[in-house]
């Protein structure tokens, strides 16, 4: 990859299970450990996996909506790369500028006493972006761009006047109001219905397009993110098991876990018959997990080498495809 | 064909509010045979679990149901009062609720919310063989017989739903009805579920319709598929034939809307605005303002839901080429 735009390095963040006020927690949910992978300008990252995956985790440590435990997160700006992980109360500000994230649900992430002005003035305000006259043609200009037209009906309304499609509209214009460089989009189509979804999903990519907006977009629908990503990263227990190009990931999946979620998603077409390939069990807590490979205990293929070496490492198996098993 | 277990004949049911009546059914009709598994399939608000408290008669108080008939076994549930409908719910017909979660008591161990349904709906009860029942219940869903004395919060997501299946079988119903039982879960556990829920409808011979908004699951577990839209039943057909040659362009628009992970990565298409407001229903087809082909007859008369041959049945003043 010549040019990066998210650098992400040994990234980690655990959260304390708490044991009393005075008390020192000893027990930690791993909720995403070591992680490394970049995305280039322009480009859009599909990160997927199950609940409990840790995929939100890493959106949130992202936009430093989280603070992480370890690890660096390079963002270029300005031809120059800043650690996000280190960013200070005041710099976070004018970081925002450049990273926002839209979130999944929009019933719950719109403030339901604004209106769509205020909601989508917001970010502006706050970043001190403009007069009261400049804001409002750019919203304005915003909420054409997301197809609430025309504009003027849609500004004074509130939430509750619009539907799940339009609200989801209302945060897509909110986070773009900026023009950030990069955009965290935590499963926005996952809430909608199929005939909504799609024109939701065309519209970001389009504005991506438009607007040279990078998406690190976070989902568990394989299906959705075949049409969304350009390379897909698939985490297991707060780690990357297996990364590429997506359709070299859906056509050849390498890592056991890539392979059973693929074969376990249910296919429209009723003369399709799948291949099953069943795991065991279902996903655990990752609480103080022991060292040897995440997907230990439900692998199929596992042996003995699995158990008694730490986690593998995410290698590359040729053409960008990287793969953390021992065995592939 | 085998005589029909369930006879949904024009079905209307109406919502009562302070803004107006809402047309959640509207001339629903469609029959069950035994053994048989119906995928009804549409989006939010199309009427499909207002079909599904209909046919177990489990109404909210400002719903009611303005016309037609539910023939269970030759029975017409529709005139029934309260207590005549005890003697058919959960014997005849039941249900899996959608949040397994919220079907569940928090307070009571799993078992004995099974054993309290057995309790309520059949006549010849007692403990000892309730739990020999339960237990066989719970091997039948997959789950260790000694998880039954545990509660709730001690179960996984797929457990719970696990338990809410064996609940629903605990009377032996001829029909099952099931609303998005897996909605909520991840896809390798809702993958193993939708197996065994479809092999014990097929173990136990019960007729089954699933109810869905996802077409890929719908597929999987479905001989026949309704498709909803607005209130009304546009299409019916078996599944292969609906996947392949659908009539109502608006089960053509979701199928093509649909994103699959197999097959070329064929370009989606967008279906134009949103479902109607049922207050104000739109007159003649209800999906007219949405529908590519629409002419002035799609909306001054409702089109009537024909058989087109084989038993697929659609309602469209322009069905499309087969």
């Amino acid at each position: 990859m010549s040019e990066v735009l998210v650098r992400v390095e040994g990234l980690s963040k655990f959260f304390p299970l708490t044991r009393g006020l005075f008390r020192e927690s000893r027990d930690f949910i791993h909720a995403v450990e070591d992680l490394n992978f970049m995305i280039a300008p322009g480009e859009s990252l599909g990160l997927v996996g199950e609940s409990g995956s840790g995929k939100t985790t890493t959106g949130k440590l992202l936009v430093r909506l989280l603070d992480p435990t370890a690890g660096h997160i390079y963002l270029r700006t300005d031809g120059r790369e800043v650690d996000i992980a280190t960013l200070r109360k005041k710099e976070l500000k004018a970081f925002r500028r450049q990273v926002q994230m839209i979130f999944q649900d929009p019933y719950e992430s719109l403030n339901p006493r604004l209106t769509v002005f205020d909601t989508v003035a917001e970010p502006l305000v706050v970043q001190g972006i403009g007069n009261v006259l400049d804001r409002e043609e750019r919203v304005a200009e915003m909420l054409a761009m997301v197809g609430l037209t025309p504009p003027s009906s849609f500004m004074f309304r509130f939430p509750h006047e619009l539907s799940g499609g339009q609200r989801q509209r209302v945060a897509i214009a909110r986070a773009l109001v900026i023009n950030p460089t990069f955009v965290v989009a935590d499963e926005p189509t996952s809430m909608l219905d199929v005939s909504i979804r799609t024109s939701i999903m065309y519209l970001m990519q389009e504005l991506a397009q438009r607007l040279g907006v990078t998406y690190l977009y976070i989902t568990h629908d394989l299906a959705v993110a075949r049409y969304m990503c350009q390379r897909v990263a698939v985490m297991y227990l707060g780690k990357i098991v297996e990364q590429a190009e997506t359709e070299e990931l859906l056509q050849h999946p390498l890592h056991p876990y890539t392979r059973a979620l693929i074969s376990a998603v249910p296919i429209p077409d009723p003369r399709i018959k799948r291949q099953p390939m069943e795991i065991k069990g279902s996903i655990p807590t990752p609480i103080n997990p022991p060292p040897r490979c995440r997907f230990y205990d439900r692998c199929p293929i596992a042996t003995g080498f699995c158990e008694e070496n730490p986690h593998p490492p995410l290698e590359d198996k040729g053409g960008g495809h990287y793969v953390a098993c021992y065995l592939v | 064909m085998t005589e029909p277990i369930l006879l949904v004949d024009d079905l209307t049911m109406h919502y009562t509010t302070r803004a107006g009546d809402v047309s959640a059914v509207d001339n629903v009709s469609f029959t069950l045979t035994k053994g048989e598994s119906l995928g009804l399939v549409g989006e939010s608000g199309c009427g499909k679990t207002s079909v599904a408290i209909c046919l177990l008669k489990l109404l909210p108080d400002n719903a009611h149901i303005k016309g037609g008939h539910i023939y269970l076994n030759g029975v017409d549930l529709v005139p029934l009062n309260e207590d005549e409908v005890r003697r058919y719910r959960w014997r005849r017909i039941s249900m899996i609720f959608q949040a397994a979660m919220n079907s569940l008591n928090p307070v009571y161990r799993v078992g004995d919310q099974i054993i309290e349904a057995m309790e309520t709906h059949l006549e010849n009860f007692s403990y000892a063989t309730a739990r020999e029942k339960v237990a066989e219940l719970f091997r039948l869903v997959g789950l260790d017989p000694a998880l039954m004395d545990q509660y709730p919060h001690e179960y996984s997501g797929g457990m719970r739903q696990r338990a809410v299946i064996a609940m629903a079988l605990a009377c032996d119903p001829d029909i099952i009805i099931a609303d998005e039982p897996t909605t909520a879960l991840d896809v390798i556990v809702q993958d193993r579920i939708l197996k065994e829920l479809r092999a014990i409808q097929q173990k136990l011979n019960m007729g089954m319709i699933y109810i869905s908004h996802d077409i890929a699951v719908i597929a999987e577990v479905s001989d026949c598929v309704g498709v909803m839209y607005a209130g009304r039943l546009v299409e019916k057909a078996c599944t292969e034939e609906i996947f392949h040659h659908p009539i109502h362009p608006y089960t053509a628009g979701l199928m093509s809307a649909f994103p699959s992970i197999v097959g070329p990565k064929r370009e989606l298409t967008m279906l134009p605005g949103e479902p109607p407001d049922l207050l104000n229903p739109p007159p003649g087809c209800r999906f007219h303002p949405r529908c590519p082909y629409a002419t002035s007859i799609c909306w001054e008369q409702v089109p009537e839901f024909k058989n087109y041959g084989n038993d697929h049945f659609a309602a469209c003043w322009h069905p499309l080429e087969g």
